[in-house]
């Protein structure tokens, strides 16, 4: 059995590499295109969209990529996996399906869509059942906030994707599904494997662990030996070689820059690392202390060894909810004593903001170029730092104080400390802060509400 | 003996957990990870970044040669509520790797730092 499974990372985050998807394409044999959209925070900006304009709460530049992409796969025969419906993946799933037929595609397009992570309509039903949604970092019960409650989404994992595969989708747009769904799918569609072979999960959520931050395994942000990365003007975006055993190589396509080696592997398998012990996803539990990595050649690294455990009852529920406002500005002071003048500067801000009468949660002062990243762990500046950057961040649950602030930074320019610049930007603005609710549910509650459709071009 | 800055036996990364950071850290050569799960303690951790964090917990990757950090606390109220510029934890990981460790004089030569 020689069967090998290539499955290509396209997009790490909203926002990554426009062309890596199409370079992935075209760039040699893939069999799966991942491309994961959602971050914690990305679900809770997609539902005030979609508040706004029911038609829309996904990733919108995941259409025109899907139009550049679609001939590609109509041609050569790859799939896509993806979570970039976010809040509404049937109107995602429209619009690819618009653009499909907008095109002179070789065939038609199946499309496998795949709903039901969305329960903001049903927490009171839940809360009324008894589950009481628990903030799984504070203990607080979600009664606290739950007038405030902008989005609410159940993590899937992959066995909704492996259905939309099995019925012969091209495409498989979803909502919360975790990225190492989108890369465990593939594989147990394409290997047969059992849903608990626990083993091959977390192999395949390994795998997916990998991928799942697009080109931060293959060289981007990578600090080993970060000046002898070659190419990272075209870098290449990771791909997993599977097997049917589970063990599998990471690589990338010939002649892209960056790297691929047992260093850039594993700095993103210690990515957002909890307890390597334990790495739990819907389906299934990893254990990253069985991973073995060995050097396989020019960019290629093989992964092997892989054991796990079953999936547990709960399923993990990610709630954004309105908390408050902030606003951060920022003034440059120069050489001689700029970091003085700074100093002096975030003493007379704060004075007058306290004239005010303003009340705030918090005021953060950080001195970028002395104390911004590494606190007093950087130690004194140097007397003859050549420019000091004050950067003064407010938040309050109110927005007045806030809107307020906004206009304390600029005054500053003409009425304190000298040789100040950097202040071409305008006022701060004032943003909403939407912050994010982790709790668990019973995965009876939402699995018999997940759905999976196909749709044709 | 003499000590090194851990810069000169591992790499790392981190990224956020809610209001932890995690750093990974990772032995730059095979023989560095005794160094680091013997000098890289929780509690000297702790004592290395002070007020900045308000817990530290340790977890070991001897098939990766790396050590995984959690430092609770570090991120300000983390996500989107916090107001650093760090807010995610991206850069926590080069903070730890200013950490000084004794190492003996063989591998303080092999390092440059002797």
């Amino acid at each position: 059995m020689t069967h090998t499974v290539r499955i290509a990372s396209g997009q790490g985050f909203w926002g990554d590499w426009l062309e890596a998807p199409m370079r992935q394409a075209q760039g040699g044999p893939i069999d799966y295109l991942m491309m994961d959209y959602l971050a914690e925070v990305t679900m809770s900006i997609m539902q005030k969209q979609k508040s706004r304009d029911p038609s829309r709460g996904y990733a919108r530049d995941f259409v025109p990529l899907m139009e550049r992409l679609l001939p590609e796969v109509a041609a050569r025969g790859f799939k896509v996996t993806t979570n970039a419906g976010g809040v509404n993946p049937r109107g995602c799933a429209e619009a690819v399906l618009d653009v499909a037929r907008g095109l002179s595609l070789e065939r038609p397009v199946k499309l496998g869509l795949v709903t039901g992570d969305d329960m903001l309509d049903r927490i009171d039903e839940l809360l009324a059942a008894g589950h009481p949604l628990t903030n799984l970092d504070t203990g607080r019960p979600l009664s606290d906030v739950r007038d405030h409650i902008v989005s609410a989404n159940a993590y899937l994992g992959m066995r909704p994707i492996v259905e939309a595969l099995a019925g012969g989708a091209d495409v498989v747009i979803t909502g919360r599904v975790t990225d190492t769904g989108l890369t465990l799918a593939p594989m147990f569609h394409e290997f047969g494997w059992a849903l608990d072979d626990w083993d091959k999960v977390a192999a395949g959520t390994v795998a997916g662990h990998i991928l799942e931050c697009g080109a931060q395994a293959s060289g981007g942000n990578l600090l080993y030996q970060w000046q002898d990365v070659p190419g990272l003007a075209d870098p290449g975006f990771p791909i997993v070689e599977a097997h049917a055993d589970g063990s599998f190589e990471v690589t990338k396509h010939p002649g892209t820059g960056g790297v691929v080696s047992c260093q850039s592997v594993t700095e993103q398998l210690v990515y957002e690392m909890g307890d390597p012990n334990e790495y739990i996803t819907p389906d299934g539990v990893a254990d990253f202390t069985t991973i073995q990595l060995e050097a396989a050649g020019q960019d290629r690294v093989r992964v092997h060894g892989i054991a796990g455990g079953p999936r547990t009852d709960m399923l993990k529920v990610s709630i954004a909810y309105g908390y408050g406002f902030k606003a951060v500005g920022s003034l440059v002071y120069s050489w001689p004593d700029a970091y003085a003048k700074a100093q002096a500067a975030d003493r007379i801000l704060r004075q007058r903001l306290q004239d005010l009468g303003l009340e705030y949660e918090q005021i953060l002062t950080e001195f970028v170029g002395v104390d911004a990243t590494h606190g007093h762990l950087a130690g004194p500046p140097d007397p003859e730092i050549a420019e000091v950057e004050l950067r003064v961040g407010v938040r309050a649950r109110d927005r007045a104080p806030v809107e307020r602030f906004t206009r304390e930074i600029a005054p500053l320019v003409l009425t304190g400390p000298p040789s100040v610049t950097g202040f071409a930007g305008g006022r701060p603005a004032v943003q909403e802060i939407v912050a994010y609710w982790p709790a668990l549910i019973d995965r009876t509650e939402i699995e018999p509400h997940v759905k999976v459709e196909w749709l044709e071009s | 003996m003499t000590t090194v800055q851990l810069r000169y036996l591992a790499h790392a990364r981190s990224g956020d957990k809610g209001d932890s950071a995690n750093v990974g850290l990772i032995a730059l050569a095979p023989e560095y990870y005794d160094i680091l799960v013997r000098e890289v303690t929780v509690e000297r951790v702790a004592e290395h970044f002070g007020d900045m964090v308000s817990g530290v917990e340790r977890f070991e990757l001897p098939n990766l040669r790396a050590l995984n950090f959690l430092l609770h606390g570090a991120l300000d109220g983390g996500g989107t509520v916090s107001l650093k510029t760090d807010a995610q934890g991206k850069v926590y990981s080069t903070a730890l790797l200013r950490m000084e460790v004794p190492v003996d004089d063989r591998v303080a030569a092999a390092v440059g730092n002797a």
